[in-house]
């Protein structure tokens, strides 16, 4: 379990980011985090990760905080950052240097993964383009098998294959032991893979919910297959008004991960109170 | 593959596995790929395919041998024959009479039509 309770933090003492923030993630999951441009996803992955230090608050990943930077605490997270800086060193060097911090590192793992994405491991990282980097570092944080795996928009910089690619990899190296936390904008890349769903809004975490309970109580359709008394929020267009509608008839619906983001963000409280009851 | 249908992924699976045995790709008694395979395959996180297995398990499509793996269950494609049938007739049916009260289509119209799809 990773437990995240009351961190506060922002850049200025006067100017505060996350207020009291709180949020629980289960092992076994993928996590996607969601909210707009400069709500802090960055931020809070940071902070999780350890990179940054809370006003107040405490993360903890199986027992060990993020405050104390213990070998114990590292060696069970890793972090895909949006912005990446590498030694100038080839991928089997720079492999080489990182891999004995991850005592659960799999070797023969990274080595097939680069392979498919089309890397070998003589590749010398600053002679790499941001995709090409993008690829090696998920290789990493995938083989590194740490039970909390943080990743910040991945999909960014991947071309079309790269991203299919992407999301066998994932599939194949999530376990029931580890957490994976992505953050993104690109929600059609991850629809597929992505439950429970959190969204953070003006410093909280505003919804932290499995698909499974979202569907149950919300229909994700078209206006004119419910009563207007049961839509929460709506879209219209020129093919289709869609709606986001309390479900009462049982049926299970896919989760269009665009809507309920902006369902949340403009009908939140009527959001939350459906999914409640 | 890419899930365009309007209902919940772990839904389309279950479909997906339902087609299969229904065409025989997949034959009664037949291993079929276990949870992982098919989520790297569709690229779909694990979970959900897990759903979609235990929802065909409740529904006795498929077995689970313990430590092997999952199977197509003897009875299967009646099975699914059954589910899909009922079904049809639950949401197909009243569409297509209710087309064919608004276009005006006599029943002897229909049955010869039949009679003439059933000869090709």
């Amino acid at each position: 379990m990773i437990n995240i309770n009351n961190l506060t933090f922002g850049y200025s003492r006067r100017k505060i980011l996350y207020d009291n923030l709180d949020l629980e993630l289960k092992e076994g999951n993928i996590y996607g985090l969601l909210g707009e441009n400069g709500a802090g996803k960055s931020t809070l992955l940071m902070l999780i990760a350890g990179l940054k230090r809370p006003h107040y608050g405490t993360v903890n990943v199986g027992g060990h905080y993020a405050s104390d930077a213990s070998p114990e605490f590292l060696r069970e997270v890793f972090f895909i950052p949006e912005e990446m800086t590498f030694p100038n060193i080839s991928i089997e060097s720079y492999v080489g240097v990182l891999a004995p911090f991850y005592p659960k590192f799999d070797r023969t793992a990274f080595f097939e993964m680069i392979a498919e994405f089309g890397l070998t491991p003589d590749m010398t990282l600053h002679n790499m383009s941001y995709g090409q980097k993008k690829k090696a570092l998920i290789s990493l944080g995938l083989a590194s098998n740490t039970r909390l795996l943080l990743m910040d928009e991945p999909t960014n910089g991947l071309d079309i294959p790269s991203k299919s690619q992407f999301r066998k990899l994932v599939a194949k190296y999530m376990s029931d032991d580890r957490v994976f936390l992505i953050s993104t904008h690109q929600v059609r890349d991850l629809e597929s893979l992505i439950d429970p769903i959190v969204i953070v809004d003006s410093g909280k975490v505003v919804f932290n919910e499995t698909l499974d309970s979202i569907t149950e109580k919300l229909l994700f359709t078209t206006a004119d297959k419910v009563l207007s008394e049961d839509v929460i929020y709506e879209e219209k267009g020129i093919a289709e008004d869609k709606v986001v509608a309390r479900n009462t008839t049982g049926d299970i619906s896919r989760v269009n991960l665009e809507l309920l983001f902006n369902a949340v963000l403009s009908e939140k409280s009527e959001m939350v109170s459906a999914l409640s009851n | 593959m890419e899930f365009t249908s309007n209902k919940a992924i772990y839904l389309q699976i279950m479909d997906l596995i339902c087609e299969k045995v229904l065409k025989g790709t997949w034959g009664e008694g037949e291993k079929i790929p276990s949870v992982r395979q098919l989520a790297v395959e569709l690229e779909v996180n694990p979970n959900t395919v897990a759903r979609s297995y235990s929802s065909l398990q409740d529904d006795g499509i498929i077995f689970n041998k313990r430590g092997i793996g999952y199977f197509i269950s003897e009875e299967a494609s009646k099975m699914v024959q059954n589910v899909e049938k009922s079904a049809f007739m639950k949401e197909d049916v009243p569409t297509f009479f209710k087309k064919i009260q608004l276009l005006g289509i006599s029943w002897s119209e229909l049955s010869d039509l039949y009679h003439q799809y059933e000869k090709q």
